[in-house]
């Protein structure tokens, strides 16, 4: 269908007091080739929006431009339906409400600046609809099924809960019997009102429960041995005794949980395995679970218990950080021995202790036990003495006293070592081999994939598992999405995400399978998940350009290309997430979304008036990020900073989605400098997109190299980092921008 | 009115809960008493420990709830009533009139001459505000409403004479909401500080709440992000960090809050960020940083200006120059240790709001007031409605109770 384009402009809120609006008007109607252009004070009111409608009915408008606020006001008005490709531009914000009417000494220039600004505005915004055409979805045959890896209590309550909402739901569980580390426990720590008495395992009741659901099959003694596809259409092989079968599933939940600490990295330290009377706490659950806590050294119940909180936690030579459920595990083990063992003292040894939230009331609860003494410090020593005793040292931290705990048997708290945490050292004697086999210093898998620990054993071209965070941890790097995940439709759960106790694990399987459940049900109509939910398009690679560079497939923050053996991207669709880094890293501009493509950009570009140099009247261009420093800058305009006249802004899904091209075009088209304004990047990155922000930095080395050969300044070209609470400063940055570069002087190619 | 899942309280909980529903496929009601979403979230500066600013994730999910149709927001609105059980609930909703009817133009121009003014809610009254005004830079929706104390003020009465786009007269609203499930997501407020007689809350000028803090840091707030003494404005040179204000105390909150430790060592960066060479005191019984909060206890440690005591502050007492004394049992040595600061700042913990406004449905509730959630039932409590928790627990608690309500109506 042909573009129709409507413009609608909008006088209202101070728009008018900037603006010659019947200039700008007869301006669209020469320029635009535009059906008409009409004006009103108020188009947010419903007689006009109802105006707006009744145009694309009886004229066949499928193009709107709607002049006047930002598109983060009166959504919900502006809403045509998919067929009409609708852009806002916030001529209220980034004209009126910022304007310095003081910019120039020549009273009669900063009106007319301004107006040219809004002009360029809607030339920008007409090419922006103009090259763009409504997405369709892609649909194909999908399953909603779910896979559950781990039959742990997180897997357990996300099966349960995916199975109840009427999903078929498989448990691939490593051991021969479901229930994790639950099973293994004689009681856990309490997780209802009054939180004083310790309650029994939950795994019981789960299983009962899964074994009765008829929409959910486990496989137990199983593992994973292949997983290829994306979400809706992920071929899973599952391996056993029995041999090998694939099953096709919508989603996967990783709810692999941990492992203990390895004790034996703990022998220098607190004399495991050297001393007989030292255990875990893992050999302490076994022995309270088999009904007898007894000495290792001789199988009697020892007279007095010491049990250490950090075992191997909070120490940089082992864990680092804190595993969050030791203190209550110990408090816990203390209520066993005074339970079994009424005779028995028990001396916690802590630095902190840990019962954060509800839990207080527990320690309350430990607190009242006769027998039960808790000391806080370092342990910096632990001896063996006669008949297997133990003497173990603390330094009282603040007073520089040292106190010496003398009992019959220590109990070690280890911390949680996540499932997916790989093994350096394996990983490194692994490595060695393949380097003398082939005699080549490269791994065998495609360059640039992250090692894995080889859980999922993804066929995807960036590596074989969920990447991690510090510590080998697959969190999300969110705070406010907890379940962000850089493989789409692959969701962990449960303690191998993040220390928790099994009261969260259970809340955290939940919220695991409702991501489940979404992403299922959106890969079946083939819309995006979250960041971009809902979104319907997806990136067209023109394969006959593409020069097998393999940077769009290195560059892809979700895995979601693979590649053939020459490198060509094979696109999986329903794992991309539509942020348009594919289409920035390409150097040929084969990628393009129906509505979001290279041309369109770059079209935008050029359609700014560009005045010669003699004019001195230069031209800046920023891009910046939808997500923070566009909505950074609405709050700006709502506080009336003030932005320079000369400046003009493009929106983009990300500054990773900024191809180097545009940079050149926009250089090759006159503009005196280019600022991009993105989220921040590095360890503590903010970026929506992962690692757009990050990206978008590192191409700028290569922006840098080709303004050297032009023999421009490097300053023409600038990435900043800025984040939503930064609106106060983000006029001033741009304004900063565009100061320093104009004292370099006019872009030497401005009238080429 | 029919819906799937109504939602009530429209904080951090509640925005995400009512997001991965309807991005489930579900119908949304999302109730909230003020007239903004955003809850407690939306005034703090910066999130542990991250140090990023909450506005950002709020702002995409505010673009989620744009962009949805199967989301429908009342804002100042409460229930008053809920009968009914699972799958059928009858929510009788009261909305408060925001008193406006002009279009935003004018709106905007009457805000400017506003004669009223009233302390700043939002600023825990820090500031003052126009009584005409919109609640801060990033409220959901972006609308302006005449703050409910300042409608009986016979300037603010004649104010609206003489302006067509208020009108005091409006009454409150009713609409009956018909759903299948519920979410409470009815949040916290701080423990009232005042009621922490030797500490001199309220008394002092500089002494301080954590939350108050958190306006102070943000540039929305009284000083434009300046952290300065509340008294005269003056700089920091020295400050203390009193944690366990009121938290771990028969007397006050029994409970642990579970995120003041983190938030006020987030709160030190802010300080520090500002001040470089400012002495900052924290005073710990115990540092609650579990899990990789670890690493953000480590750097705070590492700050060779910050000095960490071990003990609870007994009192604060007034010193020269509008600087406070506080007095601190050390928990080790049982000895007392006292500083000299420019601003002492409470770390108060949280109190369920369900403690005060009961929920209209028989829920299981702890002493505390914190809702128990049992399996099965088709009203779930997610965020701290259900336990003192931080954000990303809220938000995975309440994407699971999406879970869990939606079972009890059927499923997909």
């Amino acid at each position: 269908m042909d573009a129709k384009l409507g413009v609608y402009i909008c006088s209202g809120c101070g728009i008018n007091d900037v603006l010659d609006i019947d200039a700008l008007t007869s301006m669209v109607n020469k320029e635009l080739g535009c059906q008409f252009c009409k004006v009103d004070p108020l188009v947010c009111s419903d007689d006009f929006v109802s105006k707006i409608k009744t145009d694309i009915e009886s004229e066949g408008i499928n193009r709107v431009l709607i002049a006047g606020c930002s598109p983060r006001y009166f959504a919900d008005k502006f809403k045509f339906g998919a067929d009409v490709m609708v852009d806002r531009l916030p001529l209220r914000e980034y004209v009126a409400w910022m304007a310095d009417m003081e910019f120039s000494t020549d009273l009669d220039e900063a009106p007319e600046l301004y107006q040219e600004l809004a002009e360029d505005y809607l030339k920008m915004s007409a090419a922006r609809v103009k090259n763009s055409t409504p997405p369709t979805a892609i649909v194909e045959e999908t399953t909603k099924d779910i896979l559950v890896v781990g039959g742990g209590v997180a897997g357990l309550n996300a099966a349960l809960v995916a199975a109840d909402n009427g999903y078929k739901v498989t448990i691939v569980e490593k051991e021969a019997e479901l229930g994790g580390w639950s099973r293994k426990f004689k009681a856990v720590i309490p997780q209802q009102s009054p939180y004083r008495d310790l309650q029994t395992p939950p795994h019981v009741e789960l299983i009962e429960a899964v074994k009765s659901n008829g929409n959910i099959t486990v496989k137990l003694s199983s593992r994973v041995k292949k997983t290829s596809g994306q979400p809706g259409q992920f071929d899973v092989a599952i391996k056993n005794a029995e041999g090998s079968e694939t099953i096709r599933v919508g989603a996967i939940i990783q709810a692999t949980g941990w492992v203990p600490y390895n004790p034996e990295k703990l022998t220098d330290k607190y004399g495991y395995g050297k001393f007989s009377n030292v255990v875990t706490n893992i050999a302490m659950e076994e022995m309270a679970l088999n009904g007898k806590i007894v000495k290792p050294s001789d199988g009697s119940a020892p007279k007095s218990i010491a049990i250490i909180h950090c075992a191997g936690s909070r120490d940089k030579e082992h864990l680092p950080y804190c595993s969050a459920v030791c203190c209550r595990a110990a408090l816990k083990h203390a209520l066993y021995v005074r339970e079994m063992m009424p005779d028995t003292n028990v001396f916690l040894l802590y630095k902190d202790i840990r019962s954060p939230g509800v839990f207080e009331q527990f320690y309350e609860r430990v607190q009242e036990e006769e027998g039960i003494f808790l000391t806080k410090g370092d342990v910096t020593q632990v001896a063996e003495g006669d008949n297997n005793t133990l003497s173990i040292t603390l330094d009282e931290t603040l007073l520089g006293e040292q106190i010496v705990v003398d009992v019959e048997m220590l109990v070690l708290a280890t911390g949680i070592v996540p499932t997916s945490k790989v093994d350096e050292e394996a990983v490194a004697e692994e490595e060695e081999v393949e380097v003398a086999e082939d005699g080549k210093k490269e791994k065998s898998k495609a360059s640039g994939a992250e090692v894995g620990a080889q859980i999922l054993n993804l066929t995807y071209r960036q590596g074989t598992d969920l990447p991690t965070l510090k510590y080998g941890f697959p969190d999300s790097h969110f705070i406010c999405f907890p379940y962000e995940t850089r493989r789409t439709g692959i969701y962990a759960a449960g303690a191998v995400r993040a220390p928790m106790d099994m009261g969260m694990a259970k809340n955290d399987g939940l919220g695991a399978a409702l991501k489940a459940m979404q992403v299922v049900e959106a890969s079946a109509v083939g819309t995006a998940v979250h960041p971009r939910s809902g979104d319907v398009s997806f990136p067209d690679f023109f394969m006959q350009r593409c020069t097998q560079c393999k940077r769009c497939t290195e560059d892809c923050p979700f895995g979601a290309l693979d590649e053939d053996d020459k490198g060509t991207p094979m696109p999986n669709p329903l794992r991309c997430r539509r942020c348009g880094i594919c289409f920035g890293a390409c150097p040929e501009r084969i990628i393009s979304f129906a509505d979001y493509s290279p041309n369109m950009v770059s079209q935008m570009i050029k359609s700014v008036s560009m005045p010669e140099e003699d004019d001195e009247r230069p031209r800046y261009l920023v891009f910046m990020c939808e997500n923070d420093a566009i909505p950074a800058l609405d709050i700006a305009a709502w506080y009336r900073h003030k932005i320079n006249p000369w400046v003009r802004i493009i929106p983009v899904r990300c500054i990773g989605a900024v191809n180097t091209v545009f940079i050149a075009d926009a250089l090759s088209s006159g503009f005196d400098g280019i600022l991009m304004l993105g989220c921040k990047r590095g360890d503590d990155y903010q970026c929506h997109m992962v690692r757009g922000s990050e990206l978008g930095n590192y191409r700028m080395e290569n922006v840098q190299e080709k303004l050297k050969q032009l023999v421009l300044e490097p300053e023409r070209v600038q990435i900043l980092e800025v984040e939503l609470s930064d609106w106060h400063r983000v006029p001033g940055l741009i304004n900063d921008f565009v100061e320093e570069v104009n004292d370099l002087g006019a872009n030497p190619y401005k009238d080429f | 009115m029919n819906t799937d899942v109504l939602i009530i309280g429209g904080g951090i909980a509640g925005i995400t809960a009512a997001v991965e529903a309807a991005e489930v496929g579900k119908d949304v009601v999302l109730v909230e008493r003020e007239h903004w979403l955003g809850g407690r979230v939306v005034q703090m500066h910066k999130y542990f420990p991250k140090l990023c600013p909450p506005v950002c994730g709020l702002e995409i999910n505010f673009r989620r709830i744009r962009q949805n149709p199967k989301i429908k927001v009342l804002t100042g609105a409460s229930p008053t009533k809920i009968e009914g059980d699972t799958g059928a609930y009858k929510a009788s909703i009261i909305i408060e009139p925001r008193y406006v009817k002009g279009d935003f133009s004018e709106l905007t121009e009457c805000a400017d001459k506003c004669p009223v003014e009233v302390p700043n809610r939002f600023n825990f009254g820090l500031s003052k505000v126009k009584a005409l005004h919109i609640a801060n830079e990033l409220a959901y929706p972006f609308g302006y409403f005449v703050e409910k104390e300042a409608v009986n003020d016979p300037a603010m009465k004649e104010f609206a004479a003489g302006c067509d786009c208020i009108d005091l007269d409006m009454q409150p609203e009713t609409v009956e909401v018909n759903a299948k499930s519920i979410i409470y997501a009815t949040g916290w407020e701080p423990y009232d500080a005042n009621k922490l007689d030797n500490l001199n809350f309220g008394k002092l000028d500089n002494v301080v709440t954590n939350m108050m803090m958190e306006r102070m840091a943000s540039a929305g707030g009284p000083s434009q992000g300046k952290i300065t003494r509340p008294s005269d404005g003056n700089p920091i040179t020295k400050a203390a960090f009193v944690q366990c204000a009121g938290s771990r105390d028969e007397k006050h909150l029994p409970y642990c809050s579970a995120i003041c430790c983190m938030a006020s060592l987030k709160q030190n960066r802010y300080i520090r960020e500002q001040y470089p060479d400012a002495e900052i005191h924290i005073f710990f019984i115990d540092a609650r940083t579990p899990g990789r909060w670890e690493d953000f206890l480590q750097e705070v440690e590492d700050d060779p200006k910050t000095i960490i005591h071990r003990g609870k502050v007994a009192r604060i007492e007034e010193a020269e120059n509008g600087m406070v004394t506080l007095t601190a049992e050390n928990t080790l040595t049982a000895k007392l240790e006292q500083v000299t600061v420019d601003l002492a700042i409470l770390a108060t913990g949280m109190v369920p709001n369900a403690i005060k406004d009961k929920p209209h449905i028989n829920l299981k509730q702890d002493k505390y007031g914190f809702i128990e959630n049992i399996d099965n039932s088709g009203v779930v409590a997610a965020g701290v409605a259900a336990s003192p928790k931080d954000v990303a627990s809220s938000n995975e608690e309440a994407t699971g109770a999406v879970a869990r309500v939606m079972k009890m109506m059927g499923g997909k």
